[in-house]
């Protein structure tokens, strides 16, 4: 799980461009959008692509992106119960 | 009838001219490569955090000497936003399509696609400013500046249009210069060292940068010069310029000895040279000034040139680095500029000034 999760930082550092953060500033409850990280609508099409691209998962009803987006931690827990790769 | 005044400029080139002063940010480059970047300012200056992320380097140079060349001129706002562009957002426009390929037309994400359109540029800085004026973006090859310049000028002077931001834009990006390198248009690096003035190679030193003037129908103190007339012609033999040229300035009511400096946009490809060799045969008793052995060649590097003359009219002073002759003048008060790529897209600018 500390794992995916620092992979996750990193390649959300990488996708979205957050050229000012390092994976040490990013804590694991830390919201990702709003106050924490900042993200808005287009981060979170690029998060969904992520998701089908590099675990298998097809993120077909926009209200679960609310709550699996919330924090690294929201995803990672999702990402291993869900992954097909 | 308005005039059209240049009230603010600022370009980010191979040159230091984002934070310099005209003179001494002009300096000689090595003349061993075939491609030069572009020197970045610090953005943040002038750019939101969250913005820049998203944005490739020719928006974010494009907004950043936008927002320099409105402050410089005293606007907070604009009438109109017109830029001009040769290939456009370039980068993103690799990266969607690299993306395409990559995965086999899966998983293709946003933001890349959205910031690839050649109007990118212009879309950003009205956001900016929350301007829902006039947005045009002109994509003519290398008229392309040029176009934007004459429709800036036309919104001044026909339109009651009082304020335009005007720019070029164009930003390197790896395929689309290693495309050029094949095809011959890049200087190949075994004709090393390039000259731009005697040149006996093909094909250019290519670069990217971005230029933007504030115009306005109203001169004030810091007034940099006056616009006064543009022309575009696609195609032309050599035979043919000194008519385009004779046309251009009767229309003006000038003669060639009016004309105190004439800036040609000789890029050192030996095959398309001619133009400014007849050119500058044209305007004997002129001073002859070049630039892009400073500013290196790009679609909009015509940009580079109007700053250029802008900035001569004035600080009435000719940096030593830009003359091709040796003519002196007391005072420079009318300038013209052409230019042309590859035996197209030809233009005149004519620049006058106010003082």
């Amino acid at each position: 799980m500390d794992n995916l999760k620092l992979e996750l930082k990193t390649k959300i550092i990488e996708t979205l461009n957050l050229e000012d953060l390092s994976v040490e500033e990013i804590a694991d409850n830390d919201p990702l959008f709003g106050d924490g990280l900042g993200l808005d609508s287009i981060d979170a099409l690029e998060l969904i692509v992520l998701m089908d691209k590099d675990y298998g998962i097809k993120l077909t009803d926009p209200k679960e992106g609310k709550s699996i987006f919330q924090s690294i931690q929201t995803m990672a827990t999702y990402i291993e119960q869900n992954r097909t790769k | 009838m308005k005039n059209c005044f240049i009230n603010g400029l600022s370009a980010i080139s191979t040159q230091d001219t984002f934070e310099s002063d005209f003179v001494n940010s002009l300096k000689t480059v090595n003349p061993n490569e075939n491609i030069l970047r572009a020197t970045e300012p610090n953005y943040k200056a002038f750019i939101p955090p969250a913005a820049i992320r998203r944005m490739a380097k020719g928006i974010k140079m494009g907004v950043a000497t936008s927002a320099k060349a409105l402050e410089e001129a005293g606007l907070t706002q604009v009438e109109a936003i017109i830029t001009g562009t040769g290939m456009g957002c370039s980068q993103d426009s690799e990266k969607f399509l690299k993306n395409i390929l990559d995965n086999h037309e899966q998983f293709l994400t946003p933001t890349s696609f959205i910031q690839s359109t050649h109007n990118t540029v212009a879309a950003q800085i009205a956001l900016r400013l929350a301007c829902k004026g006039y947005n045009f973006t002109y994509v003519n090859g290398a008229v392309s500046f040029e176009s934007a310049l004459l429709d800036a000028c036309m919104q001044i002077t026909a339109a009651d249009i009082a304020s335009v931001l005007v720019g070029g834009i164009d930003e390197y990006a790896a395929h689309t210069f290693s495309l050029y390198e094949l095809v011959g248009f890049i200087k190949d690096k075994k004709n090393v060292p390039f000259s731009v003035l005697n040149p006996t190679t093909k094909g250019t030193v290519f670069s990217e940068g971005a230029t933007f003037f504030a115009l306005e129908n109203t001169k004030n103190a810091s007034t940099y010069a006056e616009v006064v007339d543009i022309q575009l012609r696609n195609k032309l033999t050599s035979a043919e310029l000194p008519t385009f040229i004779a046309s251009f300035l009767e229309k003006n009511n000038l003669e060639t000895s009016a004309i105190d400096v004439l800036i040609v946009g000789n890029n050192g490809d030996v095959e398309f040279d001619g133009f400014y060799k007849e050119a500058m045969h044209g305007f004997k008793d002129s001073i002859h000034l070049y630039y892009k052995h400073l500013s290196g060649e790009y679609n909009t590097a015509s940009a580079f040139g109007l700053w250029v003359a802008a900035n001569i009219l004035r600080q009435q002073e000719i940096p030593e680095i830009l003359r091709i002759n040796a003519i002196e003048k007391k005072g420079y008060r009318n300038i013209v500029l052409y230019n042309q790529y590859r035996g197209l897209d030809h233009s005149l600018v004519l620049l006058k000034s106010v003082n």
